[in-house]
């Protein structure tokens, strides 16, 4: 199986990766090795069969409402690639 | 006196005790060791020295004063994907190369509540993506054994620093082995604990259904006194759950001829499961393999051959689910609230493309593509929930096959140490090396690799698998196992 660059394009698009077209060439022939590797589990019956999300045991884990410890806003911001007072900033999102 | 960095915590907590060294005297002797060594290994992202001789003389005063743990005073690397406030938590990526994290993993707390002196962050694979430390965005670590060849990964740091004596242990994190794998390949003692049995909280997610943090060390003993440390239910980390069980590290000498669970008085039952030895296992690995089944079988255990035969699937399970996992974790690293951040562009979508496109290495970004391939539309049903469907007949295969053993004995991984290069390039190769590891991270289990022979001078692991929250037999197994052979003492050459 090979993944067609169109099609790793779209991927790229979804994980909002910028990949250059020497990148998407070399991961439509790996991902398609990779994904060849897991064509065992095509004919496995599964007929049935829950599917595990999670190992763990637990269920609707809460605690009391109870105001605790928080981080002060200065520690908050303080790895904010941009910041502007208080806020991060980013790039405009809305146009005028 | 032997060098005071060549001691066991066992060993240094004693000295400490009984005034034969301070807590000083130990970091500086550490301290020298690393600059000697590191050139060589390189098993450090960052070394906090200044801030380590600080610790010492904390926690010099707190013995002063009686307040003595098992960890006060020791030197410990931790894996640069566990957050430690105030000293940069890279993940070994662009991404994060200036991120300083505001806050403790729960596991660093609990060390530093014991006055632990942190030593410096450990490479890895980047973001825990690889089994050779060579996908680290900074440089490659060199296995102290051989340095033309890898220490394993992604917890590689961990592994080299321990065996080449540049610290006492290491925390590590183990998603599909890359905490036992390194151990293995370094000749040193690596444990992933039960799903749910350490916080994650602040051990930076890669895939949160698998993921655990563990100890690395020189001794079993070492292990079971860094998890007794480590362990318990975290408000934090809503998966960790409450267990009580006794202190493992003062009630490792059990007779394992008399000590079953299953069947109390009995000899424990040690399964064999064929699959591991099959496909792929290097003929020198299987051997050493079987001399250390035998002499298991020596010390009183059971022996029998036992069938996993989902066993072929596991490998196809993880990687699908766990780069699921990676590609929703991995979003949040968008250049807005933290890390590398490209706004040479005044588009918003652009500026996210870019910075996670130049952020990320090529692993990363392969899982990611891998994931999001994996979820996608039309491609869900197909992997994903076939997948998890996958995980549920490996789990079942697990809980019915301890109903008839104690313990599961195999190959911690079917090769050795590698040549640096040997298989970066094919991605597929690479994967496949974690055959025997994964499905104990797929069921969640715990599972403890121990140092037991050699094959072309390099460092075999025997990996021991319990039902969920059995550490203490694997512990006990592992000991009596240890003590019982010399392989543990045998040192590289730096």
């Amino acid at each position: 199986m090979e993944l067609d660059i169109e099609q790793v394009k779209h991927l790229a698009s979804l994980a909002r990766i910028d990949l250059s077209l020497e990148d998407c060439q070399e991961l439509s022939q790996q991902l398609g090795d990779i994904f060849d590797q897991f064509e065992s589990l095509r004919d496995l019956n599964l007929e049935g069969v829950t599917p595990t999300a999670h190992i763990a045991d637990s269920t609707n884990v809460t605690r009391e409402d109870q105001v605790g410890h928080c981080l002060a806003t200065e520690d908050v911001l303080i790895n904010a690639p941009v910041r502007n007072g208080d806020f991060f900033q980013v790039n405009p999102v809305l146009e005028e | 006196m032997s060098n005071l960095w060549e001691l066991s915590i066992k060993e240094i907590h004693s000295g400490l005790s009984g005034g034969a060294f301070s807590a000083h005297d130990l970091v500086t002797s550490y301290i020298e060791r690393v600059r000697a060594v590191e050139p060589i290994v390189q098993s450090f992202i960052s070394i906090t020295e200044a801030l380590a001789l600080e610790q010492a003389t904390k926690a010099d005063e707190a013995i002063s004063t009686g307040a003595f743990h098992p960890l006060t005073g020791v030197p410990v690397q931790i894996k640069d994907i566990i957050s430690t406030a105030g000293i940069p938590t890279t993940c070994a990526s662009k991404m994060l190369e200036n991120y300083v994290p505001p806050f403790d993993a729960t596991v660093v707390s609990k060390l530093l509540d014991q006055n632990a002196v942190i030593l410096g962050k450990g490479n890895m694979d980047e973001f825990g993506m690889g089994s050779s430390c060579e996908h680290s965005a900074f440089h490659a670590t060199h296995n102290p054994w051989d340095s033309k060849r890898v220490p394993g990964g992604s917890s590689g740091g961990g592994g080299a620093s321990v065996a080449a004596n540049e610290v006492a242990y290491a925390l590590g994190s183990d998603t599909g082995g890359s905490i036992r794998q390194p151990a293995a390949f370094n000749g040193v003692v690596g444990l992933k604990p039960t799903y749910g049995s350490v916080s994650r909280y602040g051990l930076i997610a890669y895939a949160s259904s698998f993921d655990q943090i563990g100890p690395i060390t020189k001794t079993v003993s070492d292990c079971a006194i860094v998890f007794d440390a480590i362990r318990g239910p975290d408000p934090l980390d809503a998966t960790c759950v409450s267990r009580t069980y006794d202190e493992i590290a003062v009630n490792l000498d059990r007779n394992i001829s008399t000590s079953s669970p299953l069947n109390e008085g009995s000899p424990i039952r040690i399964g064999v499961p064929e699959e591991f030895f099959t496909e792929g296992i290097s003929p020198e690995v299987k051997k050493v393999i079987d001399d250390a089944i035998r002499q298991l079988e020596s010390l009183g255990a059971l022996i029998e051959p036992v069938s996993l035969p989902n066993t072929v699937h596991a490998l196809a399970c993880y990687y699908i689910i766990a780069p699921s996992e990676c590609s929703a974790n991995l979003a949040r690293f968008d250049g807005v609230k933290f890390g590398y951040s490209d706004r040479n562009t005044p588009d918003m979508w652009e500026s996210m493309e870019r910075t996670r496109g130049h952020g990320f290495g090529p692993e990363v970004k392969r899982r990611i593509m891998m994931g999001t391939y994996a979820l996608s539309s039309g491609y869900y049903e197909a992997y994903y929930t076939k997948a998890q469907r996958v995980r549920t007949l490996i789990r079942r295969e697990y809980e019915e096959i301890f109903t008839k053993v104690d313990v599961l004995v195999t190959p911690t991984s079917p090769v050795i140490a590698f040549p640096l290069g040997d298989k970066l390039d094919d991605p597929v190769e690479m994967y496949n090396v974690d055959i025997c590891t994964i499905p104990a991270n797929i069921a969640g289990l715990p599972a403890i690799s121990v140092p037991c022979g050699f094959s072309e001078n390099m460092p075999v692991g025997m990996q021991l698998i319990g039902k969920a929250f059995t550490e203490p037999v694997l512990f006990n197994m592992a000991y009596a196992f240890e003590q019982s052979t010399r392989w543990h003492q045998m040192k590289p050459q730096l």
